[in-house]
Parts: structure tokens; C-alpha cells; sequence
């Protein structure tokens, strides 16, 4: 038994106790920044110990738990999410609790279920990582106390959140009764298309739809990232939406490959369906964060179309997709955040003016949008590409076809925002401030969203060896 | 000079621009618009260069540059213009060179201003050169955002709000541009088998070649193409963005617009549809003569009734979209060759009407028709530049207009008899137009209330002097550009003998 191929989950375990421990060692009235940076310096410190597993491809307990290319990839995105959202919210964390310890703690655990779950090889392991990250991420979505948004929107998510992994678990139980194993490998060898079979596989598909807030699970989305205080609302964006795209990928292409016939039309269809109504509600919101939440939505759909093609092309396209969104997410969570330190609301409208005063948030803000858009040359652009050309092999074209349309709808309400940034003038003239370490993760976010989209191959050549590692 | 990346260096020139001008000081207002023009002069001296050291004789693609881009796509930076593209970069030039010095009283929020500006201009210079088509699609849209926040912040409300005018151009532009790349989908996956597949422009024009794309693919392609680029070009029924758009837009982006940017549309169906699908180009080429006709006729039709300046030259652009149009749809060489020198006269011809709409409106305060009158007495250079693009528009021989429009008709009218016949009357409608705006405008008695308006002077001169020039050079010495754009139809000459395009009596709708 190889213990060391956990030893990045282990460590980042190691991790978020030690904050605890200090945050207790620390006198009260102490600032708590210095954890933050404790955390990031953690984080970094692994990650680069994350490059030291490629290459490898083994298996710990009995199979449960693997370490490949492809659980590195999302391993990575996760902590590069994690890192670059601590960076741009200590501020903001600052001013939401004095708590901040438990805060940066959290999140970290957090992180550990998203890990759990990028390398989870059987149902159970994908289950505990699962609710490992859901959890935590119940206490975190309420964690502004002041505010009865937030509290609601915990709730809210708690309970659709459990009843969600309810009909997940139960799915569970029917494929494990019907194949007799939880190992993915080994449900793939005993695979029957009976209609328990069939009724498990859609149990499974509607529970991970819920955290993907795929149509028609995704009611919860809109609420929830509005009520949540920022930096969670963008890990709930792009790395909790990630972990369902690692499991998803990992359960239905490697246990559930021989029942493509059954499960293809209806992923086709929530793909589609996500796409519109994402798309279409957001028209109408206001709210910064909810419109990025229907607009996550879209993302979700256009992601999970990916895996109509059900081939290394599109699982690629998927996990190129993946990244780009995370970083593209970055950007606008950014820009919203220092918007927020600034008025304490999140309205469109308070982004009046920002041109004027922060050009480069402003700049952050219009790329990352046009970017999640598909708008060449930003990266989104690449991404669909890359989805839609996998898919188009595969006779998918209509998905294609209805994913460019819609990406180009969804440009309206990205440009009510650019209008809003360009046009309006200021609310009033005080002074706009951002901390440095929010502007240098929005300038990041920048590059990398521009460098992505004009010069994909590097990032494309890693997304493709992670796919292949599945097969 | 070995190898010296001329079209590279055409296309950093601007880009390095924008990057210099993102970290000037907001203040430095002068010094913005003093850096926009030398890299925008610094380009057309290159692009005159290149134009001049094309080797017209040999033909072809030249000045290539190939690097490999994305392997594993086939994706190649790979750069290159012959006859049919030189003329449209050069166009790109003039109109951009230009566009500085008429925005030149752009005093709000000027950096902003001309960062777009010359982003709109780098976004067409990329399509002309390109010869991949992922870097196409790359440069494609790159000006339809910079549009929208320009129109959105320095453009003008009128008839309609220019918050609406704005968002009707990006979302069609947008809505056609997704269809289109809807299409490039589909060309990539049909056009070779996997693990061969490219984008380059040049090895997929070989696809047909080989028998891979078969007819219903090719049909289906170009149509997605055509919604594409037809609602770039403004082609009956997607052109409603147009009139809206340039009349809220700042006179800088009607220029580029009208222009240039239109022009992609009509570059792109030849370039991408008839070289690469040539039997969806036969397929529907019909239809889109049709459409042509209705382009000239009822775009003629409304401008007729319009009052508003900007209105009668962007209905009188979609008009003239219409020859463009029909002269494609002949698919033969005199008409395409016609079709092509068009889109660079009637792109010098717009950008002047719009250059001089903008000094007038600068200067008096209004653009209604009806309000102006006698403006030849108080500014006759003014009244030069509107008689030199009235002229042309209208095909008077011995300015740009004439001889590309009458190459149209002489081609078009072998293969569509009926509809040149129609398309022709247009040049009836749009001299009435023309004569009565030009008669209303500038002459007729002297009106008190213009007299202290100044004529123009300084740097309000570069454009009406530049393009003036040439639209009269052009008209004088035709081969100049005629010479250009046949050496680019060698290859499609070719591929028309190929096709058998057959007249047919009624232009081939009632076949």
C-alpha cells in the first residue's frame, strides 16, 4: 500500500489544522491576515509538490483511490482556484467575520473533499469526497451571520443538498445491488442494461446534475451564489463545479461506458436545456452574483456537452473548458469583490462608472465575461471549439449549432454589465481602492484568459494527456 | 531583405500601439492621438510598400509566413495576401489612417477612444492577411465589442437611442457570426478525416478537390457561412443593424464600419465560401443574386425617403451591397473581379461620405437635410469631398466607382440578365438620391445662420485629401487596383471553369 500518493490531501489537512491551532494560539484581538497568508503559502507549497506525482498512475486501498493525470489536472485546478480566491477576498473575509480562522480552515477542508473526489475510483470514495466538500460548503454558504440572505441561503442549500445526495446515494445502492461491486472498474464488467440498472444510472446522473446546477437541478444555484459571501460563491463556481466534472467523467465514462446508448440523449438534452434557460434568465437579473450564478448555469451546460462525445477529444475539450472557466470565474469574482469592499452590495449597477475608475478592473471584468461568452480571441472561444468540433464527430451538430447561438444571446446581458462599466458615470467620486493582491489576481486572470485564447496549445496538450489517462 | 515578415509587421504595428497608449496618462490628450497616427501611418507606409512590391505578374500568395500554431488542431499562423486581399488591406489602411484624424476632436475620455479604435483596425487587418482560418475567426470579432462600447460612450442618439443601436449591431453581428462559425464546425470535421485535419485555407480549397466535402455538406456549409457573412455585409434580410448602427456610431466607426469592416463579409464569401465550397457557393448562388437585386432595390427605395445624412449613406452602403452581391453571384471573372474593386471603392467612397456627414455635423449641428442648404458657399472643401464620394457612388466615369460597378453589370449580365437589368435601374435610384441630397446640402442660396461655420482646415483635411485622391486616382488609372485583384482570380478562374455555371434565362430561381 502506497500511503505517499495521499500525501497532498494529507497535507493540506495538515494544513487547515495547523490555522486552527493558531488561530486559537493567537491573542483575539490580533489581525488574522497573517493565517491567509499562511494558507496561500501552504497551498503553494503543495501544489508544486503536485508536480512531483506525474507520471504516475497507481492505485491506493484496494483500488479505491487513484492518482493519474487526470485527477492531478483537476487536483491542480482546484488548488489554483483555491489560492487565487484566498488572494482576492482577505479583505473582504476580513470585513465578513472575526472568525477568519475557521474561514480559511474550511475552505481548505473544503478543498480536501474536491481533491477526495478528483481521485476517487469507487462510489464510496466518491461519495464521502463529495460530502466532504457539500458540507462544508453548507456552513460556509452561511457564514455571513449579519446578513439573513446568507443564512437562507445556507439552508436552502442544506436541505436541497441533502435530499440531492439522497437520490445519489440511492442510485448508488441499485448499481451496487445490481453489479455487485462500488469499484468503477468492476461495475464496468457487469454491466447489464436492466431497468434497475437503468433507474440507479439515472439516480447517479440527476444527483451529480445537482452539482453541476444543470436544468432541471439548479434551482438551488441562483439563491444560493447570491446569499453566499463572495470568495464562496466563486469556489462554489468553479472548483465545486469542477469536482462534479472530475467525478462525473470519471463514474459515467469509465463504469457506465457501455450503456452510452442509454444515457447520451438525455445528457444531450440537459446540456441543451441548461444552455437556454441559463442563458435566457439571466437576461432579467440585477444582481451581479445571481446573473453569474444563471450564467453558471450555461457553463454547466456547455461543459456536460462535452460529454456527449464520450471520446479523449471531448473529455479534453471538457477539462480545457474547465480551467478557463475557473479562470475566467477569477476575474469576474474579483472585480465583484472589490466592488463590494467598495459599496457593500452587489448591483450591477454599483459597477457604474469603473472604467473611470479602475480601468483595469473594468478591463478584468469585460474580458473575463466576453471570455465566458466565447468571444475570440478570449479563451471561452478556444474552449467551445474544442467541445463543439469533439461533438460535431460524434453527430452532435445540433448541440453545437444551439451552443454557439445561445453563447452569442448570452453576450447581451454580458454587455448590459460592459455598458454599465463604460457608459454610467460613477455614483460618486470617491476614491476607488482595491488591495494589491486583488489587482495582481485580477491581472492573472487577464493574461491567462488572453494567453489561453491566442496560444491554447500548452494547456491543451496537458488537458489531452490528463483524458487519455482515463482510458 | 530576406524574408522580412512584412504582413507580421503590418499587424504589430497598431498592436503595439494600443500597448503604448494603455500606459500613457489619461491626461496626455495629444500625445494619445500623436502616437495613434504615426503607428497607423507607420502601417499604410508598409502596406503601400507591400502593395507597390507586389509581384503582379507572378500572382499568388505572397509575403508568406507560416509558423506552426496549434499542432494537435492544425492550426498554423500562417499569413499571406494575393490580389483579392492587398487591395482590401490597403483599404483597411486608408480608411484606419484616416479614422485618427477625423476622431481627432474625440477629447472625452480620448485613450479609451483610440485603444478601440485601433483595435477595430487590428481585428481587420488580421482577417485580410490571414490565411488560417482559426486565426481568422480569432480576428473576426475582435471588432464588434470595441464598436459597441464606442457607440454606446461617444456615439450620438438621433432617431433611435444609441444604447439600442448599439446593441442591435452586436447581436446581429454576433447571431450571424455564430452560424458562421457553426459552419467553419462543420467545414473542419468534413473536410478530412481525423488526425488529418487543418485549418489552413489553402489545403481545405483542396478538400472539394479530392472529393471529401460532398455537394449536401458543401450546401449546408455555405448556407451557415452565408448567414455569416450576409449579415456582415448587411445582405437583405440581415442589414437593419447597419443604418441604425452608423448613424449612432461616432464618425470614426461609421468610417471603419461601412467601410471596412463590411467588407469582411463579402472578403470572406469569396476567400472562404467560393474557394473552399465551391459547389455550395453554385448552389445558392441564385438565391443570392435575388437577394442582391433586393439589396439594390429596396435599400435604393428607402434611402429615397430618409432626411437623416447618416441614414441615406447607410442605406445607400447596403444598396450598394447589392452589386457587390450580384457580381459574386454571376461566379465569373469579370463579375467577381468587378465585386472585388468595388468593395474597395465603394469602402473609400462610404468612409469619405461619412468623414465629410461628420465635419458637417461637427460645424452646424445637425445632419436633417432639410435644415442644411448653400454649405458650398461658406465650406467648399467640405462641398469637394461630398461631390467627389457622391460622384463616385453614383458611377461617374473617371472616379473609383465606375469602372468596378460597370465590370458588375458586364459580368452579371451573361449569367443573370434580368436581375442585372433591375440592379442596374438602382444606379437610377441612387443618382436621384445622391443628386437631391448633394443639391439640397450644398447648394441652392446661402443661408445666414452657417455663416460662421469655418470650412475645414488642419488635420479635419487628411481624410477628405487622402481618400479624395484616391478615389480620382483609382477612377483615372483603374488598373492600379483592376491589375491587383484579376492576378488574385487566377485561382478561381480555374475552379469557375469547373463548376459550368450555366446562364439560364430567369437567373436560375424558377429553374
Amino acid at each position: 500500500m502506497n500511503i505517499a500518493l495521499l500525501t497532498s490531501e494529507i497535507a493540506v489537512v495538515i494544513l487547515a489544522l495547523l490555522i486552527i491551532v493558531f488561530d486559537l494560539l493567537m491573542p483575539r484581538q490580533e489581525a488574522r491576515r497573517s493565517l491567509g497568508y499562511l494558507a496561500v503559502c501552504g497551498l503553494l507549497g503543495i501544489l508544486v509538490y503536485t508536480f512531483n506525482q506525474h507520471g504516475a498512475s497507481a492505485t491506493v486501498y484496494h483500488g479505491f483511490f487513484v492518482v493519474d493525470k487526470f485527477a492531478l489536472f483537476f487536483k491542480q485546478l482546484f488548488i489554483v482556484a483555491t489560492i487565487l480566491t484566498l488572494l482576492f477576498s482577505f479583505d473582504y473575509i476580513e470585513g465578513l467575520t472575526h472568525n477568519t480562522g475557521e474561514f480559511y480552515a474550511l475552505l481548505l477542508l473544503s478543498l480536501v473533499g474536491m481533491m477526495v473526489m478528483a481521485s476517487a475510483n469507487d462510489l464510496l470514495t466518491v461519495f464521502v469526497g463529495l460530502e466532504l466538500m457539500t458540507i462544508i460548503f453548507y456552513i460556509l454558504v452561511g457564514f455571513d451571520l449579519r446578513s439573513s440572505k446568507s443564512s437562507e441561503a445556507g439552508t436552502k442549500y442544506l436541505i436541497l443538498g441533502s435530499a440531492a445526495s439522497a437520490v445519489l446515494l440511492y442510485g448508488m445502492s441499485w448499481v451496487y445491488g445490481f453489479t455487485g461491486s462500488i469499484v468503477l472498474s468492476q461495475i464496468a464488467a457487469h454491466l447489464t442494461a436492466s431497468p434497475a440498472m437503468l433507474l440507479g444510472l439515472g439516480l447517479m446522473l440527476a444527483g451529480f446534475c445537482f452539482k453541476l446546477s444543470i436544468v432541471p437541478f439548479h434551482m438551488w444555484a441562483p439563491d444560493v451564489y447570491e446569499g453566499a459571501p463572495i470568495p464562496v460563491t466563486a469556489m462554489l463556481a468553479m472548483a465545486s463545479k469542477a469536482a462534479g466534472v472530475a467525478v462525473l467523467l470519471r463514474v459515467f465514462l469509465v463504469a457506465f461506458a457501455g450503456l452510452q446508448a442509454y444515457w447520451l440523449t438525455i445528457v444531450s438534452l440537459l446540456a441543451g436545456l441548461s444552455m437556454i434557460v441559463g442563458i435566457i434568465v439571466a437576461i432579467w437579473q440585477t444582481n451581479i452574483k445571481r446573473m453569474l450564478a444563471y450564467s453558471s448555469v450555461a457553463q454547466a451546460g456547455y461543459i456536460l456537452s462535452g460529454l456527449l462525445a464520450a471520446d479523449a477529444a471531448g473529455v479534453k475539450g471538457m477539462l480545457f473548458y474547465s480551467v478557463l472557466y475557473m479562470v475566467a470565474n477569477v476575474g469576474a469574482f474579483a472585480v465583484t469583490t472589490a466592488v463590494n469592499n467598495q459599496y457593500g452590495s452587489d448591483k450591477i449597477d454599483d459597477l457604474s462608472g469603473l472604467s473611470q475608475k479602475s480601468p483595469l478592473l473594468a478591463v478584468v471584468m469585460t474580458v473575463s465575461l466576453l471570455s465566458m461568452a466565447g468571444l475570440p480571441p478570449m479563451a471561452g472561444f478556444v474552449g467551445k471549439m474544442y467541445i463543439f468540433m469533439a461533438i460535431t464527430d460524434k453527430g452532435y451538430f445540433w448541440i453545437a449549432m444551439l451552443g454557439l447561438v445561445m453563447s452569442m444571446v448570452s453576450v447581451y446581458y454580458y454587455m448590459l454589465v460592459v455598458k454599465v462599466m463604460y457608459s454610467k458615470e460613477a455614483k460618486n467620486q470617491q476614491e476607488f481602492t482595491a488591495s494589491v493582491s486583488l489587482r495582481i489576481v485580477a491581472l492573472i486572470s487577464l493574461i491567462a484568459t488572453l494567453f489561453i485564447g491566442i496560444y491554447p496549445g500548452p494547456l491543451a496538450e496537458l488537458a489531452n494527456a490528463a483524458a487519455r489517462s482515463l482510458w | 531583405m530576406v524574408d522580412f515578415p512584412l504582413l507580421t509587421a503590418i499587424l504589430l504595428t497598431p498592436i503595439w500601439g494600443i500597448l503604448v497608449l494603455s500606459f500613457m496618462p489619461r491626461e496626455a490628450d495629444k500625445t494619445i492621438k500623436m502616437i495613434s497616427a504615426v503607428t497607423m501611418a507607420i502601417a499604410l507606409g508598409l502596406t503601400l510598400y507591400a502593395y507597390w512590391a507586389y509581384d503582379v505578374s507572378l500572382g499568388g500568395l505572397q509575403y508568406i509566413e507560416n509558423v506552426p500554431w496549434i499542432t494537435e488542431l492544425g492550426v498554423s499562423y500562417a499569413l499571406g495576401v494575393d490580389g483579392i486581399s492587398l487591395p482590401l488591406l490597403l483599404l483597411t489602411m486608408l480608411v484606419g489612417f484616416s479614422t485618427v484624424f477625423v476622431s481627432w476632436n474625440v477629447d472625452k475620455r480620448s485613450k479609451e477612444f483610440f485603444i478601440q479604435l485601433l483595435l477595430l483596425v487590428v481585428g481587420a487587418i488580421g482577417t485580410f492577411v490571414s490565411q488560417d482560418l482559426f486565426i481568422f475567426l480569432l480576428f473576426y470579432e475582435l471588432g464588434i465589442i470595441p464598436s459597441y462600447i464606442m457607440v454606446v460612450v461617444w456615439g450620438s442618439s438621433e432617431r433611435v437611442s444609441k444604447e439600442y443601436a448599439a446593441m442591435k449591431l452586436t447581436i446581429y453581428l454576433l447571431l450571424g457570426s455564430a452560424f458562421m462559425l457553426a459552419g467553419v464546425i462543420a467545414l473542419y470535421v468534413n473536410a478530412f478525416p481525423a488526425g488529418m485535419r487543418t485549418f489552413s485555407m489553402q489545403v481545405l480549397a483542396q478538400a472539394h478537390t479530392m472529393g471529401n466535402l460532398s455537394e449536401d455538406v458543401q450546401v449546408f456549409t455555405f448556407f451557415l457561412l452565408l448567414l455569416g457573412f450576409g449579415s456582415t455585409l448587411s445582405m437583405w434580410p440581415f442589414y437593419s443593424w447597419a443604418p441604425d448602427g452608423y448613424a449612432a456610431a461616432p464618425t470614426g466607426v461609421s468610417m471603419l464600419h461601412a467601410g471596412v469592416l463590411k467588407k469582411i463579409g463579402g472578403y470572406g464569401l469569396i476567400r472562404i465560401g467560393l474557394l473552399i465550397l465551391p459547389l455550395g457557393v453554385k448552389f445558392w448562388a441564385p438565391f443570392i443574386a435575388f437577394f442582391a437585386v433586393v439589396n439594390v432595390l429596396y435599400a435604393a427605395f428607402v434611402t429615397i425617403a430618409q432626411k437623416d445624412l447618416k441614414y441615406i449613406v447607410g442605406y445607400s452602403s447596403i444598396s450598394h451591397m447589392g452589386y457587390i452581391l450580384i457580381g459574386f453571384a454571376a461566379l465569373n471573372v469579370i463579375s467577381i473581379d468587378g465585386a472585388i474593386a468595388n468593395m474597395f471603392a465603394h469602402g473609400i467612397m462610404s468612409a469619405l461620405f461619412f468623414a465629410m456627414i461628420g465635419l458637417v455635423y461637427d460645424k452646424t449641428n445637425t445632419r436633417q437635410v432639410l435644415s442644411l442648404g448653400g454649405l458650398a458657399h461658406q465650406m467648399p472643401r467640405v462641398a469637394t469631398g461630398f461631390m467627389l464620394a457622391g460622384m463616385s457612388s453614383l458611377g461617374l466615369p473617371g472616379l473609383a466607382g465606375f469602372i468596378p460597378e460597370f465590370t458588375t453589370f458586364v459580368g452579371a449580365f451573361k449569367v443573370y440578365p434580368l436581375y442585372t437589368l433591375l440592379a442596374i435601374s438602382g444606379i437610377v435610384f441612387t443618382a436621384l438620391y445622391i443628386l437631391r441630397v448633394l443639391a439640397n446640402v450644398l447648394f441652392g442660396p446661402r443661408r445666414e445662420e452657417f455663416d460662421t461655420c469655418r470650412d475645414a482646415s488642419g488635420v479635419e483635411l487628411v481624410s477628405l485629401v487622402l481618400l479624395g485622391t484616391v478615389l480620382v486616382v483609382v477612377g483615372v488609372f483603374p488598373q492600379l487596383l483592376m491589375g491587383m485583384v484579376n492576378s488574385g482570380m487566377e485561382p478561381v478562374m480555374a475552379l469557375l471553369v469547373k463548376l459550368h455555371v450555366t446562364p439560364t434565362l430567369l437567373g436560375g430561381v424558377f429553374q
